[in-house]
């Protein structure tokens, strides 16, 4: 197969997938006629992807439809499909798994995988109308499951956690499988404003991007003390150099609670903010706490609508280990569901919502005290709506709080006129 | 139909537990350190006792022939185990200390590279571009292809001040990680979507298609009769999502659409708070098949943060020290009123203090 531009792509140290493509095409030929479609692509610099939804009976996503706009041309990706699939939490697979996910590809589809999406689904590429009912059945019978898509909770990534880290701070890969084992249904059956995605990490370090990329982040920290081994301290500042480890470590403490006196370290853990610096350069001798929980983050997202947000903390400590704990914690998730669900704006994210209705509004109807932690720095300006005075905004509301406002977005009357 | 009565759904993922390499499961929960034996190569030490993780690229969109190599692989050397990361590289969880190099080997004779561990470039994460989306401006596959084959080198070192993370994304959507990491390569759309007046009244729902401008800058209107939209250009900010529900309102431009490079993303808390990636250089030619101009302008941009951020300063952290002005000096970019933000809450942007910098 000859293909001038992408031709360019098979040389070079990074692997390419033009070469891997043209491979796959020779088991399966639809991917020979995927390369094609792509190589008019970079001549006109032009898409030819159609999108629209296609769901399997019972399932309100998990399946993202292309149709080719050179369907005539290249008919065997006239309809190319993907199937998103619910990963296996962590990404951890033994080759007998990863095989049959592999055939079921292959025998349905073009053979072209993503591990994994921007979501944590594994990707699975090349179905048409009729193949990719069929691989949905396939997948259900080996015990696969459909991911989500539309207006639902999304399919929950995590990040390694308490299976190869010693950072965790929670146990990330059950709260995923617990969390999408108890909502399935919200995952399949879209009911809500918008997208709810979770992503969970099990420290500060945040390795699933969590605070940018999800509605609700869960990210692993302690209350108590670092724990310090003194004789490791040692043996690091002795290979080190004190100069280094004051350079590197204690002088790149956020707030300045870490110190160096000869070969020991001191730390002020009531201004520590458990940013992890110095637990990451010294991790042998340095670990998070014992008293360990996770703190709940609200609102993150990117661009669509209002721009970005990174999210914001909603409950600054929560124990994650006896089933009261999780049970707690699923009570605060299905508030935030029922009020923002009955409240938000369609294709409303939680976040736009909050910053639509205000904190304190949100955190009266999930009912939440609201707590310094949540914020950068308390309001500078004076327009405060004292509630014994404010006349109640909406019938039906909370008496006590601030009220939601059920009007359009501020910026829907700025244009207005315009 | 028989099978629809046994028919299992809602199955939800599967119990990670059956995945996990025996050592793992042992030591689950109980690890005590780690290392890094080599760049690409860790050393995770528990009570039951150590596993060696040998992480390698991946070009995240791959082929059944391709993960057939790597679980080849994975059942010679690390009995069946293996994982992904989540920039998508491959990992493969050794229970043995001598299976490293000849893993290491196979490894590079498939055309592979290990690395991507601590001070490095690691896996980029991108979307799909124009390999499978539908509003793409650019290709992300390869984009991400040709500007790692340019810092390859920066994937198989440790010699960076800190990690680095590359991400892709092929339209203002931003799908990719870009918003949050060090260095970002953003597909653009520059003009407004060009309405097909004849198909749009039996391709789109309307209303929904109103509804999807989040300017409001889609209305109704009827030509010669018939029911279709027209658009405020004025008000368009070329977010593709009209076209998402629409198809009838392409918005690719091969002649306006480019790329777009942005900076000084994180999303670790270490030491300084997550910051979004903000915008370096707004506006470079869609230039395919080896985008010359996107891949000179983030090696450059690579190399002079290699060159003056202190260790462990990210890309946004050594920016914040020496301040705006130097870095786009440094760079050679020039700053345009492209760079100044004219969106919601555009004025946090603004520097109102006397902090100036020559």
């Amino acid at each position: 197969m000859k293909l001038p531009l992408l031709d360019q792509l098979e040389e070079g140290p990074w692997p390419s997938f033009v070469k891997d493509l043209k491979e796959q095409a020779k088991r399966r030929p639809q991917v020979g006629q995927l390369l094609q479609q792509l190589e008019q692509s970079y001549e006109n610099r032009w898409d030819y992807w159609r999108g629209t939804a296609i769901n399997v009976p019972g399932y309100g996503g998990g399946i993202i439809a292309r149709y080719s706009d050179l369907g005539e041309k290249f008919p065997q990706v006239a309809q190319f499909h993907t199937i998103r699939v619910i990963e296996s939490p962590g990404f951890v697979y033994s080759t007998e798994a990863l095989r049959q996910l592999c055939d079921i590809s292959e025998d349905y589809g073009a053979g072209i995988m993503q591990l994994h999406g921007m979501t944590g689904d594994i990707l699975m590429l090349g179905f048409d109308n009729e193949k990719m009912m069929q691989a949905s059945e396939a997948l259900m019978e080996n015990g696969w499951d459909l991911g989500g898509s539309g207006n639902g909770m999304r399919t929950i990534p995590c990040c390694i956690g308490p299976a190869r880290c010693e950072m965790a701070c929670y146990d990330t890969l059950r709260l995923t499988k617990y969390l999408t084992d108890k909502y399935i249904g919200y995952l399949h059956r879209p009911e809500f404003p918008y997208k709810y995605k979770f992503k969970l990490s099990g420290c500060g370090n945040d390795c699933a991007n969590s605070m940018s990329r999800s509605d609700m982040p869960v990210i692993g920290t302690w209350r108590d003390d670092i724990q310090v081994d003194q004789e490791a301290v040692a043996r690091f500042v002795e290979e080190m150099e004190p100069e280094w480890v004051v350079r590197n470590v204690t002088s790149r403490c956020p707030t300045r609670c870490i110190h160096l006196h000869g070969d020991r370290i001191e730390i002020d853990n009531s201004n520590c903010v458990r940013c992890m610096h110095c637990i990451n350069v010294m991790h042998l001798a340095l670990a998070p706490g014992k008293d360990r929980g996770v703190t709940m983050l609200i609102g993150g997202k990117r661009t669509v609508r209002s721009g970005e947000m990174i999210s914001s903390v909603l409950v600054p400590f929560q124990k994650l280990e006896s089933d009261e704990d999780y049970l707690a914690f699923c009570a605060i998730v299905e508030r935030i569901w029922d009020f923002w669900g009955e409240h938000g704006n369609e294709h409303e994210r939680v976040g736009e919502f909050i910053d639509r209705v205000g904190l304190g509004t949100f955190l009266d109807g999930v009912g939440i005290e609201p707590d310094p932690q949540m914020v950068a720095n308390p309001r500078s300006n004076p327009y405060i709506k004292f509630e014994e005075y404010a006349a109640p905004r909406l019938e039906g509301e909370p008496q006590k709080g601030a009220n939601v406002l059920e009007h359009e977005p501020d910026r829907r009357e700025d244009y207005e006129g315009s | 139909m028989a099978t629809e009565v046994e028919r299992k759904t809602d199955i939800g993922p599967p119990h990670y537990d059956q995945f996990l390499h025996p050592l793992i499961k042992e030591n689950y929960g109980k690890w005590q350190y780690h290392e890094t034996l080599a760049p690409g190569v860790l050393m995770h030490h528990g009570p039951a006792g150590d596993i060696y993780t040998v992480r390698v690229s991946s070009p995240r969109l791959v082929s059944v022939n391709f993960l057939n190599a790597i679980m080849d692989l994975a059942d010679k050397y690390s009995d069946g185990y293996f994982r992904f990361t989540s920039r998508n590289n491959v990992e493969f969880l050794l229970a043995s200390k001598d299976n490293i190099e000849p893993l290491k080997q196979e490894v590079e004779a498939l055309g592979l590279l290990v690395g991507g561990t601590n001070n490095a470039i690691s896996n980029v994460v991108h979307t799909q571009g124009w390999v499978h989306c539908h509003s793409a401006a650019t290709d992300a596959s390869g984009l991400v292809k040709s500007v790692m084959d340019e810092l390859a080198e920066y994937f198989t070192s440790m010699k960076l001040p800190a990690k680095l993370r590359v991400a892709v994304a092929c339209c203002l959507n931003m799908c990719g990680a870009v918003h949050a990491s060090d260095i970002a390569i953003l597909g653009v759309h520059r003009t407004p979507p060009k309405i097909d007046n004849e198909t749009l009244p039996n391709l789109c729902e309307i209303p929904t298609t109103v509804a999807s401008c989040p300017n409001n800058a889609i209305r109704p209107t009827s030509i010669e009769g018939k029911a279709t939209v027209k658009v405020d250009e004025e008000k368009c900010m070329y977010c593709g999502n009209c076209y998402t529900v629409c198809p009838a309102m392409p918005l690719a431009d091969p002649l306006n659409d480019g790329v777009s490079i942005w900076v000084g993303g994180k999303i670790c808390n270490a030491r300084t708070e997550p910051m979004f990636t903000k915008l370096a250089i707004p506006y470079l030619p869609n230039n395919p098949p080896r985008w010359p101009e996107v891949t000179s302008a983030v090696k450059k941009i690579v190399e002079i943060y290699a060159a003056n951020a202190k260790p462990y300063e990210r890309v946004g952290e050594w920016i914040n020290r020496i301040g705006w002005p130097q870095f786009f000096d440094m760079a050679g970019i020039e700053f345009t009123k492209y760079h100044l933000d004219d969106f919601r809450h555009a004025g946090t942007t603004y520097r109102r203090s006397l902090h100036n910098r020559y």
